[in-house]
Formats: C-alpha cells, sequence, structure tokens
C-alpha cells in the first residue's frame, strides 16, 4: 500500500476548483443561473394563454430589440450549462474512483429518489434541451407544419399538436421537477446555507417550486392537446 | 526491599508545588534529544503523549486499535470530577480529597490523591479550550451534576458520553503533535515485553498486528499506559480487547504489582443473557437517583414484575439502609443483590438479576420528566433487551467494571523500575479499594497532562543514556522470549479455544474472588487456575499463523498472562485478612454484614514482586500514613 | 432460530475475495450480530479453519471500531444502532444474512471484514483541533457559551469515527465525518479563530484521500450510528467557502501521505 499522495499547491482559484467542495459551489451557482432562466423562461412561454399578438411581440422583442443583450444572456447560459456538466461529469468521475469496487447488495435508507437519479435527470434533461433548441428555437426539427420564422405562437401550437413532441416534452420537463427539487435545496447546501429550521422550510420550498414550474411547463403542451390552445 | 514513594516533607497543600520546583530540568534544547515511548492512547497516554509532544520531545505513541480514538475511556458516561464548587455548594479541593481517601476505604496515599484534587480545576480548564462541550446552563456556564459518594455537585459532564468527549480533546490534542511531527503515532501495534538495559527501562518489544512483524523500540524512558485489568475476569464492562499484558510483562520484568485484588464490581449493569454473552454492558449509576431496587419477598418467583404486589416485594436496600436506601455505593449495592441471588430471590431467566423499577418515579414525576432525565439509558436498554422500562422494571446485576490495583508507582509516578512510568487504571495510585464515580477521569487526565510532563524531566535530567543497540543481549533477550511464547502458542494445537479458556477462567474468578471472597475459596481458586493453565499450554488452539491478522493469537496471548495474573489477585486477596472497599472477606465483616477494616495490620499497599515463573511472589508493604483524614467505619444505616 | 451467514471472505489486499456462506444454528434473539460472528468463528476454530476477522472492541456503541454492511445497510436494519449493538431478533428464523465491508478507495481492505479507516485520523490531523497547548487554558467559566450552542456543538461531538457515513454514501464521501469535526469545533467561540484555517486544511485532506464528493442526498445521516445531522455538511461548506475567500498566500498547505501502510 505505498499510495503515497501529496496534496499539491495552488493558486486558491485553482485550488478551489479542484476541490469537491469548490466544485459543488460552482455547480450550486451555475445551477442557480439557470433556475433564473427557468422561471424567467416559463414567465415567458405562458403568454401562450393570451391572443397571439402577446407571444409573437414577446418573441420580436427579444430577437430584434435587445439582440445584443440577449448573446450575453445566451453566453452566461451556454457558460453556466458548461460548467455545471463539467464538474458533474468530474465529480461523477471522482466518486467512481472513490468506491471501486461496489456492494453486492445495497439498500437506500434516507434519500429521495429525486436525489438518487440526478445523474440521470441532469443528461436527460440536457438532451431534451439540445432537441428543444433545434426545435422552437432554430426551427431544424419540426415535425409536423413548417416552421415560421417569428410566428411564436403557431410554431409552439402546430409543434405539440405531434402527440409525440408533446409527450417527450412533458417527460423531460418532470425529470427537469425532480432534479430541481433536490437541486434547489442542495444548492442551499452546497453554499452553506443551512439550519435545522430553515432546512425543513427550503426543502420542502423546493419541492413546490419544482411542482410550479413543471405544472407552469406542461399546461402549454396538455392545453394544445386538449384544443385550449389553438 | 524497602519502597520509597518520594512524597515531599512538608504540609499536603504545597507538596507538589515543592516537588516540582525541586525537580531536575531539562532545558529546551536538549527535550528534542531525548525520546519517550508512551504505550497506550486512552485519556492518561493520548494526553501525555500530546504533552510531551508539544514540550518537544521525541515521542513514539503505540496502540493497538486502529487509531487511538477507539481507547476504551471512550465508553465513560458519568463524568468528570472537579473542585471547581461553581454551585457555591461547599465544594473545595479539601473536600474532593477527602471524600476521595474515604470513599477508597483509606486505602491510597494521601498524597497523589491530594495532588489529584489539586489538578482536577485545571482539567476542566484545559478540555473546555480544547473544545470539550461540557452541558452548560443557559446563562453560559457549565453545568453540574451529583454522583455517588458525594454530597455536593462537582461533576462535569457532556451527556452521557464524557469520556468520548474527553478522549476526543486528548486525541485532538495528539493529532495536532503528529502532525507538528513531534509525536510518531504506531498504531495496530502491540507492546509484547519491555526491555530492562542496567536495571534502566530502555524500550519495549512490539508486534504489528496486522503484518505480525516485530519491532523493537529504544527510548530514553518508557510510559505505560494501558488501562486496567477488569478483562481478566472475561465478561466485565472492558473493551474486548482491554488487557493485561503490557503491564503484567514490565511486572515480569520487575516492576512491583500493588494491590491487585482491589477490583470494582458495578451494581447497574444489564444482566447475562446467555453463554454466547461477550460483554457486559453498564447503565449508568445515576439510573439509582430515581428508581427503585427490589426482588420478589418469595423464592424463584417467576410472575412477570407487575403482576406481583406491592407488600411481596422486597425493597431490600430502602430496608438494610434506611438513610441511604438505593444511593449506597458501589460496593455495598453490588454485595447485596449478588447475596440476594444466591439465596434464590433472583430475577429473570438466569435468575441473576434484580429489579430497578421506575414506575413510582414515573407516577410522581411523570413519564417526560424521567425521558429527559434518562431517555437515552432508557433507549440503550430496550435496544439491548428488547423491554421497555417505561412500562417493565428494568433487571440489572452487578459487573466487574474498573480495577484499583495496578503497577505500584512512587509520587512521581514512576514504578520500581527506573525510567518506567505508569498513568491512569494501569496504575495502583489514586483510589484505594475503591473509586467513587466520576474519578477515573479525573485521574487518567491529571497523570498525563498534568504530572508526567513534570516528573518525566526529572528523570531525564538525572540519568544518563548510553545508546543502545538492537544487538544489546537485553534486547535480544527480549526479543527472543516474545518470539518464542507466540511460537508456543501457534505449536499446540489442542482441542480448545482460547475463549473457552478465558470464559472459564473469568467464572473460577468471579465465583471465588468477585463480590465476596473467602480463604478458603481463594486458595481453591489458585488451585483450579492453575490446574486449567497448565490445561491451557496443553490444549489451547490458535488458528492461522503468525503473519498476518490474527485475533485468536492476540487473545491467545493476553489469555495466557491472565492465567497468571488471576493466580497473583488469589494470592493477594489471600494475603489481605480484612474487608475494604471492592476487596470484601466473608470472615470479616461486622454483626450487620458490612466490611471490617483492620488498620492495625493492613494499612499498606500490598506490592508484588516476581520471582519466577514457579515461585511464589515475593510481597513489599508501602504502610500508608493517615495525616489529614483519619480513618473510620463507613456507615451508610 | 437459525441464520446462513454470507460473509466476504478476503484473506489480505491482494487477495480476489468472494463471498462464503455459513449455517449458524442456535442463534438467540439476544445476542448481537457480533456475538453470532463470535459463535461462527469458535465452530470454525474448532473446524480447524480460519475464523472471520472483524473490528470490535467497546461491544457498546461508541468506540466505532466495528461495522460493515449488513443486507445491504451500513451497520444494519436499526436506526441509530451500531453493529456490536444489533440484536439478532431482528432477524427471522432461517433469513440469509450478507455482510460486506465498508467499501470505499480511502478504506483499503484488511482482511475479511476488517479495513484500514487511517485516512479518516490523517483528515483531523489536518487540522481537526483547537490549538491550545497544555497548560494554557484560560478560566472554563471565563467564557460563557450558551446552552444551545454547546447542544449544536455536542450533536456534532456525538462522532464515533466509524466510516459507516462513507460506507453509505454512493460516493464513498466523508462529508458527514469531516463536517462533524467542523461544525463541533467550529460553532464554538474556543475553535471560531481557527475555523477558516481548519476547513481549508481538513477539505483539503478529504480530497486528497481519495474520498468522494457530497451530493447531499442524506444516506450518511440515516447510516450514523448517532444521527449527525446532514447541516454539518452544510457548515463544513460555509467555513470552506469563506476561508477559500479570506485565504491568505502564506496558509500553509497539509501535506500529508495517504496510505501509510496497513
Amino acid at each position: 500500500m505505498g499510495n503515497t499522495g501529496v496534496i499539491p499547491h495552488h493558486p486558491h482559484p485553482v485550488s478551489f476548483w479542484q476541490s469537491s467542495n469548490g466544485k459543488k459551489v460552482v455547480m450550486a451557482v451555475t445551477g442557480a443561473i439557470m433556475f433564473c432562466f427557468i422561471v424567467g423562461h416559463m414567465i415567458g412561454n405562458l403568454q401562450m394563454f393570451l391572443p397571439p399578438e402577446h407571444i409573437n411581440a414577446y418573441g420580436h422583442f427579444l430577437h430584434h430589440d435587445i439582440t445584443e443583450e440577449l448573446w450575453i444572456i445566451r453566453g452566461i447560459l451556454l457558460l453556466a450549462l458548461a460548467l455545471h456538466v463539467t464538474a458533474t461529469v468530474q465529480l461523477a468521475l471522482r466518486s467512481q474512483a472513490a468506491r471501486p469496487i461496489g456492494y453486492s447488495r445495497k439498500e437506500a435508507i434516507n434519500s429521495s429518489y429525486a436525489s438518487r437519479t440526478m445523474y440521470w435527470s441532469g443528461p436527460i434533461v440536457l438532451a431534451f434541451l439540445i432537441f428543444h433548441l433545434l426545435q422552437f428555437t432554430a426551427g431544424y426539427i419540426h415535425p409536423q407544419a413548417q416552421f415560421v420564422a417569428g410566428d411564436v405562437y403557431g410554431n409552439v401550437a402546430s409543434g405539440f399538436r405531434v402527440w409525440w413532441v408533446s409527450a417527450w416534452y412533458i417527460f423531460a420537463l418532470c425529470l427537469l421537477g425532480l432534479h430541481l427539487s433536490h437541486g434547489l435545496w442542495s444548492a442551499f447546501q452546497s453554499i452553506g446555507c443551512a439550519h435545522p429550521r430553515l432546512t425543513r422550510c427550503l426543502k420542502i420550498s423546493a419541492q413546490a417550486i419544482a411542482v410550479l414550474i413543471v405544472l407552469g411547463y406542461i399546461s402549454i403542451p396538455i392545453s394544445v392537446l386538449l384544443g385550449v390552445i389553438k | 526491599m524497602k519502597l520509597d514513594a518520594r512524597i515531599p516533607s512538608g504540609p499536603i497543600e504545597e507538596a507538589w508545588a515543592k516537588a516540582c520546583f525541586d525537580m531536575k530540568l531539562v532545558n529546551p534544547s536538549n527535550k528534542r534529544k531525548h525520546s519517550i515511548i508512551v504505550v497506550g492512547s486512552g485519556l492518561a497516554g493520548g494526553s501525555a503523549a500530546a504533552s510531551l509532544g508539544e514540550l518537544g520531545y521525541q515521542v513514539k505513541c503505540f496502540c493497538f486499535q486502529d487509531t487511538p480514538r477507539r481507547a476504551h475511556s471512550i465508553a465513560a458516561q458519568g463524568g468528570i470530577n472537579a473542585a471547581k464548587n461553581y454551585p457555591n455548594d461547599g465544594e473545595s479541593v479539601f473536600r474532593l480529597f477527602y471524600d476521595t481517601v474515604k470513599g477508597g476505604d483509606f486505602r491510597a496515599r494521601e498524597a497523589n490523591v491530594y495532588r489529584l484534587a489539586q489538578n482536577s480545576t485545571k482539567i476542566i480548564d484545559q478540555c473546555v479550550a480544547q473544545g470539550v462541550p461540557f452541558a452548560r446552563e443557559y446563562g453560559g456556564s457549565l453545568a453540574n451534576r451529583s454522583f455517588g459518594g458525594a454530597q455536593v455537585s462537582r461533576t462535569f459532564y457532556a451527556r452521557g458520553q464524557t469520556g468520548q468527549q474527553l478522549l476526543l480533546g486528548a486525541y485532538q490534542a495528539l493529532e495536532r503533535q503528529i502532525h507538528a511531527g513531534t509525536v510518531k503515532m504506531i498504531s495496530k501495534t502491540e507492546m509484547l515485553d519491555l526491555i530492562v538495559v542496567d536495571g534502566q527501562a530502555r524500550g519495549i518489544v512490539t508486534r504489528h498486528l496486522v503484518t505480525g512483524e516485530y519491532n523493537i523500540h529504544i527510548a530514553d524512558a518508557v510510559i505505560l499506559a494501558t488501562g486496567g485489568y477488569g478483562n481478566v475476569f472475561y465478561l466485565s464492562t472492558n473493551a474486548k480487547g482491554s488487557n493485561a499484558t503490557a503491564i503484567w510483562r514490565a511486572y515480569k520484568r520487575g516492576a512491583l504489582f500493588a494491590n491487585p485484588c482491589f477490583t470494582q464490581i458495578h451494581p447497574t449493569c444489564i444482566p447475562v443473557s446467555g453463554d454466547y454473552q461477550s460483554k457486559l454492558t453498564l447503565m449508568s449509576e445515576s439510573l439509582r437517583n430515581d428508581g427503585r431496587i427490589w426482588v420478589p419477598k418469595k423464592k424463584g418467583d417467576t410472575r412477570p414484575p407487575n403482576q406481583i404486589p406491592e407488600d411481596e416485594r422486597d425493597y431490600y436496600l430502602e430496608r438494610r439502609y434506611p438513610s441511604f436506601g438505593n444511593l449506597v455505593p458501589r460496593d455495598v449495592a453490588s454485595r447485596n443483590a449478588k447475596t440476594l441471588c444466591d439465596e434464590g430471590y433472583g430475577v429473570g431467566k438466569t435468575g441473576l438479576g434484580v429489579y430497578l423499577d421506575f414506575s413510582e418515579a414515573i407516577n410522581r414525576l411523570g413519564e417526560k420528566t424521567i425521558r429527559e432525565r434518562y431517555g437515552n439509558l432508557f433507549d440503550m436498554y430496550q435496544r439491548i433487551t428488547d423491554e421497555d422500562p417505561y412500562k417493565v422494571p428494568m433487571r440489572i446485576f452487578p459487573a466487574v467494571h474498573y480495577t484499583m490495583g495496578g503497577l505500584w508507582v512512587d509520587y512521581e509516578l514512576q514504578s520500581s523500575i527506573p525510567g518506567l512510568f505508569v498513568l491512569g487504571e494501569a496504575n495502583f495510585s489514586d483510589h484505594g479499594a475503591n473509586r467513587l464515580g466520576a474519578s477515573a477521569l479525573m485521574q487518567g487526565l491529571s497523570d498525563g497532562y498534568f504530572i508526567i510532563p513534570n516528573t518525566i524531566g526529572n528523570y531525564l535530567a538525572t540519568h544518563k543514556f548510553p545508546k543502545v543497540e538492537n544487538s544489546h543481549p537485553a534486547v535480544q533477550e527480549a526479543l527472543t522470549t516474545v518470539k518464542s511464547k507466540i511460537d508456543k502458542l501457534l505449536s499446540i494445537k489442542g482441542k480448545r479455544t482460547v475463549d473457552s479458556f478465558h470464559r472459564e477462567l473469568g467464572k473460577i474468578l468471579w465465583d471465588y474472588c468477585g463480590m465476596a471472597r473467602t480463604a478458603e475459596g481463594l486458595q481453591l481458586a489458585i488451585g483450579k487456575i492453575r490446574t486449567l493453565r497448565e490445561e491451557y499450554w496443553k490444549n489451547v488452539t490458535v488458528p492461522g499463523a503468525g503473519d498476518d491478522l490474527n485475533e485468536s493469537l492476540e487473545k491467545a496471548g493476553r489469555v495466557a498472562d491472565f492465567f497468571e495474573l488471576a493466580e497473583l489477585i488469589c494470592i493477594d486477596a489471600l494475603d489481605r485478612n480484612e474487608s475494604c472497599g471492592g476487596h470484601f472477606r466473608e470472615e470479616y465483616q461486622t454483626p450487620e454484614g458490612e466490611a471490617q477494616r483492620d488498620d492495625e495490620h493492613y494499612s499498606y499497599v500490598a506490592a508484588w514482586g516476581y520471582t519466577g515463573p514457579d515461585s511464589a511472589p515475593e510481597l513489599t508493604k508501602e504502610p500508608l500514613e493517615f495525616q489529614y483524614v483519619h480513618p473510620s467505619q463507613r456507615s451508610y444505616k | 432460530m437459525k441464520v446462513t451467514l454470507k460473509i466476504w471472505r478476503q484473506k489480505n489486499s491482494n487477495d480476489k475475495g468472494q463471498f462464503v456462506k455459513y449455517a449458524v444454528d442456535d442463534v438467540d434473539g439476544e445476542m448481537s450480530i457480533l456475538e453470532c460472528l463470535d459463535v461462527l468463528n469458535e465452530s470454525l476454530i474448532l473446524r480447524g479453519e480460519v475464523p472471520v476477522a472483524f473490528e470490535h472492541d467497546c461491544r457498546e456503541g461508541i468506540c466505532g471500531s466495528c461495522g460493515f454492511v449488513i443486507n445491504g445497510v451500513a451497520h444494519g436494519p436499526e436506526r441509530a444502532t451500531t453493529a456490536c449493538q444489533l440484536t439478532m431478533r431482528h432477524f427471522k428464523d432461517g433469513d440469509e444474512i450478507t455482510l460486506e465491508p465498508w467499501r470505499a478507495k480511502a478504506f483499503p481492505l484488511v482482511k475479511d471484514l476488517v479495513v484500514n479507516r487511517r485516512a479518516l485520523d490523517h483528515i483531523i490531523e489536518a487540522g481537526g483541533y483547537i490549538s491550545v497547548g497544555t497548560g494554557q487554558a484560560p478560566e472554563a467559566n471565563g467564557l460563557p457559551i450558551g446552552k444551545e450552542v454547546a447542544d449544536q456543538s455536542m450533536d456534532a461531538a456525538a462522532c464515533i469515527g466509524c466510516g459507516a457515513c462513507v460506507a453509505a454514501c454512493p460516493n464513498a464521501a466523508a462529508a458527514l465525518f469531516t463536517g462533524a469535526k467542523i461544525t463541533h469545533l467550529g460553532v464554538l467561540p474556543q475553535g471560531e479563530t481557527e475555523k477558516d484555517r481548519r476547513a481549508l486544511a481538513m477539505v483539503a485532506q478529504m480530497n486528497a484521500e481519495g474520498f468522494g464528493n457530497c451530493t447531499n442526498i442524506g444516506e450518511c445521516t440515516g447510516a450514523c450510528p448517532k444521527e449527525i445531522p446532514l447541516d454539518v455538511i452544510a457548515k463544513m461548506n460555509r467555513d470552506y467557502l469563506c476561508g477559500s475567500f479570506q485565504r491568505r498566500d502564506d496558509l500553509p498547505t497539509p501535506i500529508t501521505p495517504v496510505v501509510e501502510g496497513a
């Protein structure tokens, strides 16, 4: 067992990033940034329940009135996503290395389903995100009718009328909800914000917010399929 | 042989300060040239190793566990005494000293006990500074509670885990020194012999428990802090690994063994439930504050306790000791329980148990209050026995808990071999014939933090330490002795396991040298022990080899030593024709059945010296003089 | 009753290791699972076989020596109970009970159910203490500490260092262990002065020992025989974060061997 390791000396940003605790802080912060986007995006989407002009005007506003700012926001989001994913992958590899021989039998006794499935829910949501961008932002994938640039309302409504697009969307959003229900609370824990009373409150709030977000998002495809949105 | 305890002359209050001033010092730059071996990492060993490391000595610390934090000091529950007098209830250094000497039934050395009481306050300061989370009042000051054998509240505690917290304090101080490079920690290693060169203790022979490797460690002084020998009884509240091997092998190299028959039997333990039982679990003495102890009036009554009407119960402690009732000292409570069970009044499957009943207290105070006071103990009881003590009375029975005897040491904690120091439960010094609750932690830390750092300097400054090579005949002789003993154990390949011998030895000792002893019984026991020991060396089987982790082999060596120690315990008990504290000879009791001391003939420390494998040990007496606390008959009626 | 013990047997760290099944008759419900192993070992010795190696010492749930994974749960199915206090009445006649050692890279296997947990000592060694020498202490009551703070510290200080948190964690992280010591010392005023340095040093050591990362899922606290709360991990993260911001370059970085022999 001559496995003698030495802790290398690095300037602090480097050693911060290299420590697993530092990576978790990065994941918490980047997660929070993406969470803000998720909330904003949902509020934007809910304009589907208003007459078509509203959401089309909103789309126009984003794409033409604040083009430069939008690219900055997209840049931040992309960076956050990249850091979030990088840290996840590195930590997952580290965890795998930390237990080279697994158990023949292992029971979960205290953790939530959501928390145990973060490694699955995350990548699936990422895959969905790519599909989603290709479908609604770039318009490369548009299974039913023609993608009409600028007609946000029409694109959404026609897109969701395809049952499997809606199903995939609902499934992915549920996973996102699962991811958030643990992630939102976990982020506070990772940056060291916890207190016996606060923790309970945070856990419940995280789950409530996750449910609200899932409901907010999936209300649109459901409404389209039910014919509430035409 | 004349024993010089080197007690400073003059008033007892100034003895320790005077001794410290008179001691020769080692100058700071010379300290790092001296090496010290510390065997054991509990409260005494851990605190000593850390403190000596801080002073700048080169320290090597040994433990047989995988980490120093597992030493059995960790299991102490109740608390630690200190003469702080925070509750303003009349406590003082002198009162703690007085209670300890009296509690020890006047068989302890006054000067040592006084120093212990003086150091007690500094221990609390030190531990608080280290971050030991003692219980606190809402105002932020330290909380105190009362304990057996005292009329003042002087016990500091950290829930029911005081020993754990104090040990972690010492362990952290030790780890800090390991990090600083002043202490080298060597764990999973057992000391198997002491190396004595030209009359000075100069090192130890060890065996690594995982690799089986033998090593020689040479130093200028050796400190043993290896705990007590209660496991000689097989069933005790000690940890499974606790053993007497280090002190026993030092005894065989010439250190005197003092008062081996002074063993403490704790009255409130969970009874034995079957032959497979491996150890006994203590329930804190504090339970006797609210619990009432009783047995059925009818012999062999098998009715469940709740169906035995009030007038058919015998609250025997309240009946016999109306003024102290259930709160009589440990030795008295234990002895009474044993007597009744022997007479056939015992309860439970085995008939070895008495009830400790909380129903009266629950009716008077409410279940909530009882839960607040003893909740964790009740939970532990329920976990082990599957009975709910809120509804059914607990069953308790006495169990071996602590050994007041140990290697003889002088006032400077040096044994009769120059350069061999002994700390904590491993020495005999402070508790006489009976230890008061919450005093063991105090003694371990006093020895380790505040006494040895002063006294070892005096030894190092006044002696010369010629270099000892591994090839030195004394070193090689010790190594050969160790190896041949292990090889012998592995080669017997008999038909009985080590544990079966150990269990039988424990039974002999418990029956004849436990809570009540007689000359006849002790003689019988000595014969039985010798016969069993002979069988052991012919018929024990130790599986496996000596070059890997082999617990049976570790145990085999320890049990071999227990056989010899058991015999010495009986010899000492036979020699002491009086009853005092934990040593109760049935021939010597008052008409009421209480211990009858004989101060005229037995007011001495019995220090036994090894004379050879087949010859009787030699007794040297250190007379005890009492100038401050005058011996009187203890009465709890 | 009778049970079958399915035990991981491995001679040493170089051996491959495998499960071996042993039938144990005459099991009493009052026995602890360690006593059940004792009974098995006695019979193995008499049959001339090598007994099962497992760590144990105090057998009253406080020393932290014992511990293995029992039917997929560290320390077995009872909450807040160490293996030594787990009685056989929690199993049924005819049960097959799987016993497996703690599995983590930082805990190299020694033999059978015994692993080397020295890595936990190294984390403490890196900074898990208050730097006060013997004799330097001020009067104990000179520094009032509120009962709630003392209780919070005690909750964390109850850790017995058994390693069940690492064993139960899907990532083999030592966050609960490290957080417990950081919280025990860090919430007390005596320990606050060093808290930044302590957190940085202990976290660095924890990472260097090869433990995994914490994903805040709470398996550790569920397996912990002393029920150390998950909040201690947040406290570690907080102190680490604050320490990282306030860190000065002259802070010495701990250099310690990861594993120094068995």
